[in-house]
């Protein structure tokens, strides 16, 4: 008698379906115990750690940098994203000509976060944010410097 | 018009009207019915399709709506609003005629359905002495327009949309009607309110023990596959037919199909609770000695159908769809045999009175 059997078996899964999404939806209605939704603008989001953002120069508190005006990161984004505008000065010391940045402009707005700028990096210079608050009124905003004013290269790194 | 039903208010108010306005009177009396009942369904759907997303939400671990006015009660009116704004914008080559028919047929049919179905003691807009029969070939009417849709859009997956549409109520109706009748040979009539008096000692789905729980069920699945609604939502078939019979609808041509499937699933879940759940009355005689006594039944009326919908949605939710070999290999297998010999059960239990009685 298969066939009586297969009835009685197929509402016994039914009911087991029917056991395992009630075991849910009751908890999450009176107490939102399973409720995985956040309430984004009023509760704070979760932002994984190594979540790709947009990029940042690291500095210190002496508004000093890493970067030494290599471009090896203008070289390795494969769409321009990152320019930089450097210099040579004279350091006083030593008497040499060293390259110096003057700016690090970063186009957030071409950027496709593909991390190959800062796998380039010989100093780790720059690094991820996670920052996502991106959106802006103005495109022009999202060219960025990314090197605070008045900063300079961290003494040591060039060694 | 047959109006035998003097307690009826709707009909009161009908004879009230062409009392002292003669023939304009009684028109307008049943326009003010009308516009009643449309006013009522239309809220009735936006709030059930508030209902349906909160409910999926909390099923699958979210929130849903809940930013546009008090709890997101009033998202539903947003997007008919947007719907009401947006243009109907078929393809090249539909059929004209169809294809403007198929929602005005879908959403007359559902509503037309409404107006046999008791909402509290004489709280009907036409008591139809053959109310329950009338209900099941409306419902028909209502898949004629998906085969319209379907047929006059000119798209293939429509098509296949709608012709499922047609396999699946052709089969399904069987179902449902047997478990229909098994109810009658218990109540002896076939007048919706006859059906809910006649119920009045025992609900039937008490009062006839087994034979009652098994057409139920039968009843519930046969009505789910009518309603079109998952596990049984082959016309619509996301994943396979983009949205089936009503791909080609956008504004309100879409809404009212939309509208249409959940006004729809009221009358299924209403149906099932006049049938075997007693209707209108209260539980247990729980409220029949308070004052008011057609508000509580409207309010014992809509608390029991909200309880159907929710098992609805309940299904929906957690069943798989079914292929269309399996949908038949159900009704055809399954369904139909165990309803013939469940209508031949009851009438053995009616004619021997081994119904139970309190």
């Amino acid at each position: 008698m298969s066939y009586i059997g297969d009835i009685i078996g197929g509402v016994k899964t039914l009911l087991t379906g029917m056991k395992i999404t009630g075991g849910y939806f009751f908890p999450s209605v009176i107490g939102r115990k399973y409720t995985i939704t956040r309430q984004y603008p009023e509760e704070p989001a979760i932002v994984m750690d190594r979540f790709k953002g947009e990029v940042v120069m690291w500095h210190n508190e002496n508004n000093e940098h890493r970067c030494t005006g290599c471009q090896a990161c203008e070289i390795a984004c494969p769409n321009g994203s990152i320019e930089i505008i450097w210099d040579r000065v004279l350091n006083e010391e030593t008497g040499k000509k060293v390259k110096k940045i003057d700016k690090h402009i970063y186009h957030l707005s071409m950027c496709t976060m593909c991390n190959l700028c800062i796998q380039a990096c010989p100093t780790n210079a720059i690094m991820w944010s996670t920052n996502f608050h991106n959106s802006t009124y103005d495109r022009s905003q999202l060219t960025k410097v990314l090197n605070k004013p008045g900063s300079k290269l961290m003494s040591g790194v060039e060694e | 018009m047959i109006l035998t039903n003097t307690t009826n208010y709707f009909a009161q108010f009908v004879s009230y009207m062409s009392e002292h306005m003669g023939l304009g009177g009684q028109i307008l009396a049943y326009v003010v019915i009308a516009a009643l009942y449309l006013a009522f369904f239309a809220v009735a759907g936006l709030l059930l399709v508030y209902i349906e997303r909160r409910v999926a939400a909390f099923f699958q671990l979210r929130l849903g709506p809940n930013r546009v006015g008090p709890w997101g009660l009033l998202q539903t009116i947003a997007d008919a609003l947007k719907l009401v704004s947006k243009e109907i914008f078929g393809t090249n080559r539909k059929d004209n005629l169809l294809y403007h028919t198929a929602y005005y047929l879908v959403i007359v049919a559902s509503l037309v359905a409404l107006s046999v179905i008791p909402f509290g003691k004489g709280i009907q807009a036409y008591d139809l002495n053959i109310g329950i029969f009338f209900i099941s070939a409306i419902s028909s009417v209502g898949v004629l327009s998906i085969i319209f849709g379907g047929w006059g859009s000119n798209n293939k997956y429509s098509l296949i949309g709608g012709m499922r549409s047609g396999l699946q109520m052709i089969s399904y109706e069987l179902s449902s009607g047997l478990a229909i009748l098994t109810i009658i040979l218990m109540a002896g009539t076939l007048r919706m309110s006859g059906i809910v008096e006649a119920q009045q000692g025992t609900w039937f789905i008490i009062k006839g023990h087994i034979p009652a729980l098994i057409a139920f069920i039968i009843f519930v699945i046969a009505g789910t596959a009518e309603s079109n609604r998952t596990p049984f939502d082959l016309p619509e078939g996301e994943a396979e037919l983009g949205a089936g019979y009503h791909s080609e609808y956008s504004g309100m041509g879409f809404a009212y199909f939309f509208l249409a499937e959940f006004i729809n699933m009221f009358i299924i879940s209403a149906v099932a609770v006049t049938l075997f759940f007693g209707g209108w009355l209260a539980p247990f005689h729980l409220t029949d000695s308070l004052a008011w006594q057609p508000l509580w039944g409207v309010i014992w009326f809509f608390l029991k159908v909200s309880v159907m919908i929710f098992f609805m949605m309940w299904f929906r939710w957690t069943f798989p769809r079914l292929r269309i070999d399996q949908l038949l290999t159900l009704e055809w297998k399954y369904l139909l045999p165990i309803g013939l010999l469940n209508i031949i059960l009851m009438a053995v239990v009616v004619y021997f009175n081994l119904l139970v009685r309190f």
